[in-house]
C-alpha cells in the first residue's frame, strides 16, 4: 500500500512539475533580452490546449505515427520512476538499471523517429537523420558518465550510484553531462527551440506533423526528460544520498533550478553551431566524461 | 542618358534583332550592366529594349530592336545576367531567345499558376530532393525552393516564385491612374520610398521638370531611413536565425524606432504617402527636423551596441564566415546590384554611380567589403547603417530651401524616360514609355530582388541545407518586389 502510494505521489511530482523547467528557460532568456516572455506557466496552458485538440492525420501515415508518441512517453516515464530521490532511493532499483535508464530514453527517442519517419517527409527524414547521428555521440558520453559513477561508487545501480559526489572528477563529470543535457534536450548550441525554420531544425522538424494529444504528449515527454537530466546531473555531482531527505529535496530542487537558469543564459548568449560543428562539442563532451573516469579510476590510487 | 531623364522613343537608336544582341552583348563586353531588358508590343511583333549602365562612366545607354516576331538569338549564352529577363520577355511576349539554356516561364506557368513546373534535377542514388515552400513555418512571403541535397551538402538550388503576382505592370498600361501611386508605392512594401521616388522621377523627366530641391533633400532623407530601419532589421534577423538573442531582440526594437522617424516625417512608418510626382507631400519644418536628430542619434547609439554584441561574440562569427560566399567575378556575371554586390567587393551604389536628384549634390561612399559571405553582407549593412545616420546628420544640418511641392506638368508623348534609385535592397529600375497622348505604353520595373534571386541559389551551392535561412536572410530579397 505504501509502496504504491510511494510510486504514485512521486510519478504526480514528475509529471506535474516537468513543464515547468522550460518556463524557467524561457524566463531567463526573455529576462536577459529585456523582454517580458510568457508566463513561467506557459507549457501547462499549451498541454492544456493541445489535449482538448483532436488529432489530425496525413492519409499517408501508419498508426505508427501516434503510437510513437504515447510509446515515447511511457518510456521516459519509466525512466524517471528509476532515477533516485536523494536518501529516499528509486520507486524500482536493481543491478543494471543504470543500463536500463540510458535504453528507455533511447527507446523513447526510437519511437519518436519511427513516428517522425512515417510521414515520409523530407523535412522529418533530415530531421531524423540529425538527431540520430547526435545521437550515437551523446550516447558514448552518457555512457562514460554513468562509467564513471560505477567505478566510483563500485556499482550499477543508480540508487547506489549516485548516492555519493562524483569525488575528484565532478567538475569534469558536470561539464560533460551539461553538454549532453543540451545536446540530448535540444537546447542552443546544438538546436534552437524557439526556431521557425524548418531546414534548421533538428528535433522540432521531427514533430512537426504531429497534433493534438500525441502533440501533448511529446512536449510533455521533452520537459520530463530535461528534468530528467537535470536531476541526474546534480545528483552525479552532489552528494545528495549522504543528506536528510528534506535537506536533499531543497538541494535538489535549487540545484534544477540553477541547472535551468544556466540552459537559459547559455541560450541567451551564445550562437547555435553550425552541424558540421556539433560532433566537435559532443565529442568535447565525452572527453569531460572520459577524463572523469580517468580520475575515478586511478584518481584513488595516487 | 543619365539617370532621371528621358529620350524622344523615336531617337532611339534601332537594330534587327540579330544585330541588337549583339550590340548588347558588346556594350555589356566593356564594362556595361544590363538594368533592364524587356519588350514593347507593335502591331507587327514585339520590339526589344536595352536599358544598360556603365557605372564608372555614369552613364545609361538605351537601345532598341526592330519588331521580332517570333525568335532572337539569346544573349544569355554570352551574358548569363540576361537568363532571367529573357525568360521574363518569353513569358510576356512569346518570344523565344534560341539557345537559352533554360527557359522556363518566371511568374505564371500555364496562365496564372506560379512558375513551378519542372525542375533542374540532379540524378544518383544518393541523392535526394527537398521542396520547400510556398507555405512557410513563418510569417513570411511565399516562394518555393526545390534542394538537390547530397546528404546536408545542397548541389543545386532552384528557386520558383510568382505567387504574388499581382499584375502592376499591366495595371500601369494606360496610365497614370489615380490608385498608380499608391501600387507603385506598395510594389515592394519594405521599398515604398525607394520605388515611389523612382515613379516620381520617371514623371518629373517626362514633364521635363524637376521635384523642388527641398523635396529632392526630404526623399533622400526618407531613402537613407528606409535603409536604416531595413539594414538595422535584417541584423537582428541574422543574429535570430543563428539563435544569438541579444542582437536579435535589441534590433526588433530599434528597427521600430527607425520605422517611426519615418512617421515623424509623413505619419506613415513605411514612407507611404510622402513621395509624390512633383515633391513631397509633407514637409520637416525646423522643429520636427531637430526631433527627428535627437531621436536618431538616441537609436544609432542604441544599434551600436547591439551590433558589438554582434561582432564580439565568436559563435556568431564562427558561423558567419565562410558561408555562402559570392565571389566578384560571379557576382558582375550574373549581374547582382545592391548589398550582395557590395559585400562580393564591386564598387556598385547608383547614389555614387548614377546620381540623381540629392545625390548630385550630397554624394555618398560606397561600402564595400571584399569577401562575399554572410559575414560580408552584414558588414556591408553596418557600414552602411554609419554611413546613412551621417549622411542624414549633415543633410539636417543644411537643409534645401524653398518650396516642398510644384505642380507636375503635362507628360511628354512618345517619350522614354529611365529612373534608377538605391533602394536599400540595391538598384530599382524604373522604364517608362509614353504613347502620343503622354500615357504609359509600356512601364517596366525592376527591383534589386530581380537581379539577386540567382545569388542566392549560386550562394548555396556546397553549403549545407541548414545553412540555407542564414544565407537567405544575408541577401533578403523581395518576394513580392520580384513577383510584380
Amino acid at each position: 500500500m505504501i509502496v504504491a502510494l510511494d510510486i504514485i505521489l512521486r510519478l504526480a511530482a514528475w509529471l506535474l512539475l516537468a513543464p515547468l523547467l522550460p518556463g524557467i528557460i524561457n524566463k531567463v532568456k526573455a529576462w536577459v533580452a529585456g523582454r517580458r516572455g510568457p508566463p513561467v506557466l506557459q507549457l501547462y496552458f499549451d498541454l492544456a490546449k493541445l489535449w482538448r485538440k483532436s488529432v489530425v492525420l496525413s492519409t499517408a501515415v501508419s498508426p505508427a505515427h501516434v503510437a510513437g508518441p504515447a510509446a515515447a512517453w511511457i518510456a521516459i516515464i519509466t525512466a524517471a520512476l528509476l532515477l533516485p530521490v536523494g536518501p529516499a532511493g528509486a520507486s524500482c532499483s536493481f543491478r543494471g538499471d543504470a543500463l536500463l535508464f540510458v535504453y528507455l530514453l533511447a527507446f523513447a527517442r526510437f519511437c519518436i523517429v519511427l513516428a517522425a519517419l512515417d510521414t515520409g517527409s523530407a523535412f522529418e527524414g533530415m530531421g531524423v537523420a540529425r538527431e540520430v547521428s547526435y545521437a550515437v555521440l551523446a550516447e558514448a558520453a552518457i555512457i562514460t558518465a554513468l562509467l564513471t559513477l560505477c567505478v566510483q561508487s563500485g556499482s550499477v545501480s543508480l540508487a547506489t550510484m549516485l548516492a555519493p559526489s562524483a569525488g575528484a572528477g565532478a567538475a569534469l563529470l558536470a561539464a560533460g553531462l551539461f553538454g549532453v543535457l543540451l545536446a540530448e534536450n535540444c537546447r542552443v548550441p546544438f538546436d534552437d527551440p524557439n526556431t521557425h525554420l524548418e531546414l534548421t531544425m533538428i528535433h522540432e522538424v521531427m514533430v512537426l506533423d504531429h497534433s493534438g494529444p500525441p502533440l501533448a504528449a511529446i512536449l510533455h515527454g521533452a520537459s520530463l526528460k530535461l528534468l530528467l537530466f537535470a536531476v541526474l546531473l546534480t545528483e552525479a555531482v552532489l552528494p545528495l544520498g549522504k543528506l536528510s531527505l528534506l535537506q536533499a529535496i531543497g538541494a535538489l530542487v535549487a540545484s534544477v533550478f540553477v541547472v535551468a537558469i544556466a540552459i537559459g543564459l547559455v541560450e541567451s548568449l551564445l550562437a547555435r553551431l553550425a552541424f558540421r560543428r556539433v560532433p566537435l562539442l559532443l565529442t568535447t563532451a565525452f572527453l569531460f566524461c572520459l577524463f572523469a573516469l580517468l580520475v575515478a579510476w586511478k584518481g584513488g590510487r595516487l | 542618358m543619365s539617370n532621371g531623364t528621358s529620350v524622344p522613343w523615336a531617337d532611339l537608336p534601332e537594330w534587327p534583332a540579330v544585330e541588337f544582341v549583339a550590340a548588347t552583348a558588346a556594350e555589356l563586353e566593356r564594362g556595361g550592366r544590363l538594368c533592364a531588358w524587356f519588350g514593347v508590343p507593335e502591331n507587327s511583333g514585339t520590339r526589344l529594349v536595352a536599358i544598360i549602365a556603365f557605372d564608372s562612366e555614369n552613364t545609361l545607354a538605351v537601345g532598341r530592336s526592330a519588331p521580332v516576331t517570333k525568335s532572337y538569338p539569346s544573349l544569355t549564352l554570352l551574358h548569363p545576367q540576361a537568363h532571367l529577363f529573357e525568360r521574363e520577355v518569353w513569358e510576356q511576349h512569346g518570344l523565344v531567345p534560341e539557345g537559352h539554356p533554360w527557359l522556363k516561364p518566371v511568374r505564371r506557368q500555364n496562365g496564372d499558376h506560379p512558375a513551378n513546373g519542372k525542375f533542374f534535377q540532379v540524378a544518383g542514388g544518393e541523392i535526394h530532393e527537398v521542396a520547400v515552400g510556398p507555405v512557410h513555418a513563418g510569417i513570411i512571403e511565399p516562394g518555393h525552393f526545390r534542394f538537390q541535397c547530397n546528404g546536408e551538402e545542397v548541389l543545386h538550388l532552384e528557386i520558383a516564385l510568382g505567387y504574388q503576382h499581382r499584375g502592376v505592370e499591366e495595371a500601369l498600361t494606360g496610365g497614370p491612374h489615380r490608385a498608380t501611386m499608391s501600387q507603385l508605392e506598395t510594389v515592394a512594401g519594405d521599398t515604398t520610398i525607394g520605388h515611389a521616388t523612382a515613379y516620381a522621377t520617371i514623371l518629373e523627366a517626362l514633364a521635363g521638370t524637376e521635384a523642388p530641391l527641398r523635396a529632392q533633400w526630404l526623399r533622400a532623407i526618407a531613402l537613407e531611413l528606409e535603409r536604416l530601419a531595413n539594414h538595422t532589421g535584417d541584423l537582428g534577423a541574422l543574429a535570430n536565425d543563428v539563435a544569438f538573442l541579444p542582437t536579435a531582440s535589441a534590433c526588433g526594437k530599434i528597427r521600430g524606432d527607425f520605422l517611426n522617424l519615418t512617421a515623424l516625417i509623413c505619419g506613415n512608418r513605411f514612407g507611404r504617402g510622402l513621395v509624390r510626382p512633383g515633391g513631397c507631400k509633407h514637409d520637416l519644418e525646423t522643429e520636427r527636423a531637430a526631433q527627428l536628430l535627437a531621436k536618431l542619434r538616441v537609436a544609432l547609439a542604441e544599434v551600436d551596441e547591439a551590433a558589438e554584441w554582434l561582432w564580439d561574440s565568436n559563435s556568431v562569427r564562427a558561423r558567419f564566415e565562410f558561408m555562402g560566399t559570392i565571389s566578384a567575378a560571379q557576382a558582375a556575371e550574373i549581374g547582382l546590384v545592391g548589398v550582395a554586390a557590395r559585400a562580393a567587393g564591386l564598387v556598385r551604389d547608383v547614389r555614387f554611380d548614377h546620381p540623381a536628384g540629392w545625390h548630385r549634390f550630397a554624394p555618398v561612399p560606397v561600402a564595400v567589403w571584399p569577401d562575399g559571405d554572410v559575414l560580408a553582407r552584414a558588414r556591408v549593412r553596418w557600414l552602411e547603417i554609419q554611413r546613412s545616420a551621417k549622411f542624414i546628420e549633415e543633410q539636417l544640418a543644411a537643409p534645401a530651401e524653398g518650396e516642398i511641392f510644384s505642380a507636375n506638368g503635362e507628360l511628354a508623348g512618345d517619350a522614354l524616360a529611365v529612373a534608377l534609385v538605391e533602394s536599400w535592397r540595391g538598384e530599382v529600375c524604373h522604364v517608362a514609355l509614353t504613347d502620343v497622348a503622354g500615357k504609359f505604353r509600356r512601364y517596366k520595373i525592376v527591383d534589386a530582388s530581380f537581379h539577386n534571386w540567382m545569388g542566392l541559389a549560386l550562394a548555396m551551392r556546397g553549403q549545407a541545407i541548414s545553412d540555407f535561412p542564414i544565407c537567405n536572410k544575408s541577401f533578403n530579397l523581395s518576394y513580392c518586389g520580384f513577383d510584380l
